[in-house]
């Protein structure tokens, strides 16, 4: 809502966060662009402490297992081929990886923890962290341009030949997954959680 | 309140708080490969590279563009068939017909393959554009590793004119595909005297009493 | 002439309705931005050098007053005319004066979005004044009756074909001949001429040095310099934000300019004018055109810093699907779309929109403006003073008072996903834009807090 201009109007929305989530040491979410709008974001003028402890602590989830809990990798077992997509929010905000455009030693948070993970093979897509054409509100005000942003991201994992799309953020990973079933693909999505906990 | 007094007093309104300025930038240059840096760059933007010790290959280079009956401009002074005083006042129509221009560049840029042309050593400003080839002689000695140091070596407003050019002109507006030679010269040719060489004819050099050849 | 135009998301899906061209447009594209990464990393004091150009420009914005009047000093002790036009208005008519002055009827111009920003060449022609662009890919555009699509590379969205037609129809190149070489060569030819007709000769400025005032011109072709340098009359025309403090910090603008823009180290030619040639007149026009307005806001001031280098073009995956005329302005792609609102809030409400906010034009912008951030702030003043559609904003409210009201969430998620799994239909219509191309997820048996009820350890 904020990103379409409205950040006036969640009030309700920040009221109704600070209630739920104060009282806790952190906040974790599988999801970079909700941990972010929540950090540059989020205000209540009635208990501003609390809401600025949650700004502070709130975390994605690979960030929080690999920055909080100092985890190097995770063991499990997934023994498929799986696509890495990169979310914006998550690499080129909340600094989950090293971006492509800048000149800087690679890194990446969810690759290091995956790289527990037996069996799996983890490939990444020719364009390694363009964006999927979600954008929140743009999948239906731009609809014509998100969908061709997706597209071309599942056909690089397609062209990897791929079981899985994996990532960090539920909204990339549900528009890649409605072009995937629209055009009756194979390739399934699948958040990074979920291969984390698989045994 | 005359536009100029309009805008400058919106800027003093609008302007932001005072910003320091950053301290000139500086960058470790490894000077051992310079040379071969700006050949390989040079080559690379489409540019023809020949180390010399001596003028012999400049020389024979312009007796072969004037016996093919070619219009050759020669700036370098120390070398035959100096004319570019002939050329200081001509007018476009008469500048289009050169064919070859020959001129003498200042400082040498190896991390781009740029060399600085000052108006001084032009002539006039049209000839190095204007001209279907142009031949670029520098010195090693002159050669710096990025434009920091161009910039230091050279004083761009010490006369009226000046440019630094890194190869012969060229465009890839045509669906991205380059083609070498838009409008300006289809050619650059750059000499480069190496440390141990000096461009000079052999007159010169017993003129100024210097034993034996190098 | 009075066409409709279509705001970016019409425009996009209508460039993306020919599937195979847009494919083209977008891979081409990447390529540049790719060129910028090799020549990027090959430096390894490129995020110093960004750090640099930023601080020096955020450096000169809060000193613009002083080095204008500086440059304006210099310049005049150097021979040059230096004008002032606050409106696009008036740098068109201080343009024609001169040129009305020097009778001149024949004009040769090289690359400058200022002058498009003004929109110059129908202002001039509109008083018989004859135009020529003569950068290759601005002339293509120009004998096509378009505006350039792409700041640096004018002519990306056409292919060879398209330039051998227009070239054919329009100067006589063999029909179908599409062999650039050829194209380029005869486009020489042609442009040789008006270089050795022309009265007057207009360029842009890329960078006015205050120490010295004298200005920079970069170009890959020599088309700058052949008008230049030929003419008697040469009237550079810049907007006021392209001053630097000193010659010195063009080491570091020019290191990153051509980079930035198209992967090369440097352009062919970086021409510093000082002073007019022997019996030739030099002027300057200092444009504000909505500059001053746009450096009074606090949020978006920052993008005077930009040096127009397009690399936030090439990396945008917006921009590179649905091309620069979506834009409907002289500047596009993201930059444009930050400085657009500030001309006219009404006509460019669509344009901070085009975006998914993903920050890859923030990462490649030489003089780090943080764009994707100015888009945000763009959008809520958008919203706050009243440009965004009343649907937008009716379906905004109801969506903030149910997520902002526990029950009506819980309530309105359980009819949801009820709906959606006994009336597919429903949503599963042509009516709703996400299903126009994408299936929609299943509908979960439960809500996560179902779950979690039901599965929490006490």
């Amino acid at each position: 809502m904020a990103n379409s201009g409205f950040a006036s109007y969640t009030d309700g929305c920040d009221k109704n966060f600070v209630q739920n989530f104060s009282g806790f040491d952190y906040v974790v979410a599988p999801s970079g662009s909700c941990v972010l709008h929540v950090k540059e974001h989020l205000h209540d003028e009635k208990i501003p402490q609390a809401a600025k402890h949650i700004r502070e602590h709130i975390y994605e989830l690979t960030g929080f297992l690999t920055d909080v809990l100092k985890l190097d990798s995770i063991t499990a077992n997934f023994p498929f081929r799986v696509g890495m997509h990169t979310s914006c929010h998550g690499q080129r905000m909340l600094h989950l990886s090293s971006m492509s455009e800048k000149v800087e030693p690679a890194f990446s948070k969810a690759e290091q923890l995956l790289s527990g993970v037996k069996g799996l093979q983890l490939v990444k897509p020719k364009r390694v962290d363009e964006c999927c054409g979600f954008g929140g509100t743009f999948c239906v005000t731009e609809e014509a341009v998100s969908v061709r942003m997706g597209e071309n991201r599942v056909e690089e994992h397609e062209d990897n030949d791929v079981d899985y799309i994996t990532g960090g953020d539920t909204s990339c990973l549900m528009h890649l997954e409605g072009i995937l079933k629209r055009k009756g693909s194979r390739v399934k999505v699948i958040h990074l959680a979920e291969i984390l906990n698989a045994q | 309140m005359n536009s100029q007094e309009k805008i400058i007093s919106e800027i003093r309104k609008n302007k932001p708080a005072a910003r320091p300025l950053p301290e000139a930038f500086s960058v470790v240059a490894d000077s051992e490969t310079m040379l071969d840096n700006f050949v390989a760059v040079l080559q690379s933007i489409g540019g023809t590279v020949t180390t010399i010790q001596n003028s012999d290959d400049i020389e024979a280079l312009l007796k072969q563009k004037l016996e093919s009956g070619l219009e050759v401009v020669n700036g370098l002074a120390t070398l035959p068939y100096y004319n570019l005083d002939d050329y200081t006042d001509k007018d476009r129509t008469e500048l289009e017909k050169v064919h070859t221009v020959l001129l003498k560049g200042e400082v040498a840029v190896a991390e781009n393959g740029a060399i600085w042309v000052p108006e001084k050593a032009m002539g006039n400003r049209l000839l190095p554009f204007i001209c279907q080839e142009l031949v670029l002689v520098i010195e090693e000695a002159n050669l710096v590793t990025t434009m920091h140091q161009a910039y230091q070596k050279t004083t761009v407003n010490d006369g009226g004119f000046g440019v630094f050019i890194a190869g012969p002109s060229k465009t890839a507006d045509i669906e991205q595909s380059l083609v070498i030679g838009a409008h300006g010269p289809l050619a650059l040719q750059v000499f480069i005297t190496t440390n141990a060489g000096s461009v000079e004819t052999e007159c010169a050099r017993a003129a100024r009493h210097v034993p034996g050849s190098v | 002439m009075n066409t409709v135009i279509k705001d970016h998301s019409n425009a996009a899906a209508e460039f993306l309705q020919d599937k195979e061209r847009a494919r083209w447009h977008d891979e081409t594209l990447w390529f540049v931005r790719a060129k910028r990464d090799k020549a990027a990393h090959n430096l390894d004091e490129w995020e110093a050098l960004r750090n640099a150009a930023s601080q020096i420009k955020e450096h000169t914005l809060s000193m613009l007053d002083d080095y204008l009047l500086e440059f304006e000093a210099k310049a005049k002790a150097n021979g040059v005319h230096v004008h002032w036009a606050d409106t696009a208005e008036e740098h068109n008519q201080i343009v024609y004066d001169i040129l009305q002055k020097h009778k001149a009827k024949n004009i040769v111009k090289s690359k400058s979005m200022l002058t498009e920003e003004c929109g110059m060449n129908h202002y001039l022609i509109d008083t018989g004044i004859n135009v020529v662009d003569t950068d290759l890919g601005e002339y293509i555009v120009q004998l096509r009756q378009e505006i350039p699509s792409h700041i640096v590379l004018p002519a990306i969205h056409l292919k060879k074909e398209d330039v051998s037609n227009t070239f054919h129809q329009h100067i006589g190149t063999e029909k179908g001949n599409k062999d650039e070489v050829y194209l380029t060569r005869s486009a020489r030819g042609v442009l040789r001429q008006k270089f050795l007709t022309a009265d007057a000769a207009i360029t842009g400025v890329n960078f006015a040095i205050a120490e010295t005032g004298g200005f920079v011109v970069c170009t890959n072709e020599g088309n700058a310099d052949l008008g230049v340098h030929a003419a008697k009359v040469h009237i550079a025309c810049m907007g006021f934000e392209k001053i630097i403090p000193k010659a010195e910090h063009l080491g570091v603008f020019l290191r990153l300019l051509a980079r930035s823009a198209t992967g090369q180290p440097i352009t062919t030619y970086s021409s510093h004018f000082h002073q007019p040639a022997k019996g030739q007149e030099m002027h300057i026009v200092v444009v504000n055109n909505g500059r001053t307005k746009q450096l009074g806001r606090e949020e978006f001031r920052a993008s005077l810093k930009c040096i127009r280098c397009a690399a936030c073009f090439n990396t945008c995956p917006v921009y590179r699907r649905s091309g620069g005329h979506s834009y409907h302005n002289a500047v596009a792609g993201p930059i444009g779309s930050i400085l657009a609102p500030n001309f006219d809030m009404k006509k460019n409400a669509d344009l901070p929109f085009a975006s998914t906010l993903c920050g890859s034009c923030s990462n490649v912008c030489p003089v780090k403006i943080n764009i994707h951030e100015q888009l945000w702030l763009w959008r809520q003043k958008l919203m706050q003073d009243g440009y965004v559609s009343f649907a937008k904003k009716s379906s905004m409210k109801l969506m903030a008072g149910v997520l902002g009201n526990p029950s009506l969430y819980r309530v309105g998620g359980k009819l949801a996903r009820e709906a959606m799994r006994l009336m597919p239909w429903s949503v599963n219509n042509k009516l709703n834009p996400w299903y126009k191309q994408r299936d929609l997820p299943a509908p979960p048996k439960q809500s996560f807090r179902e779950w979690y009820i039901q599965n929490k350890k006490t």
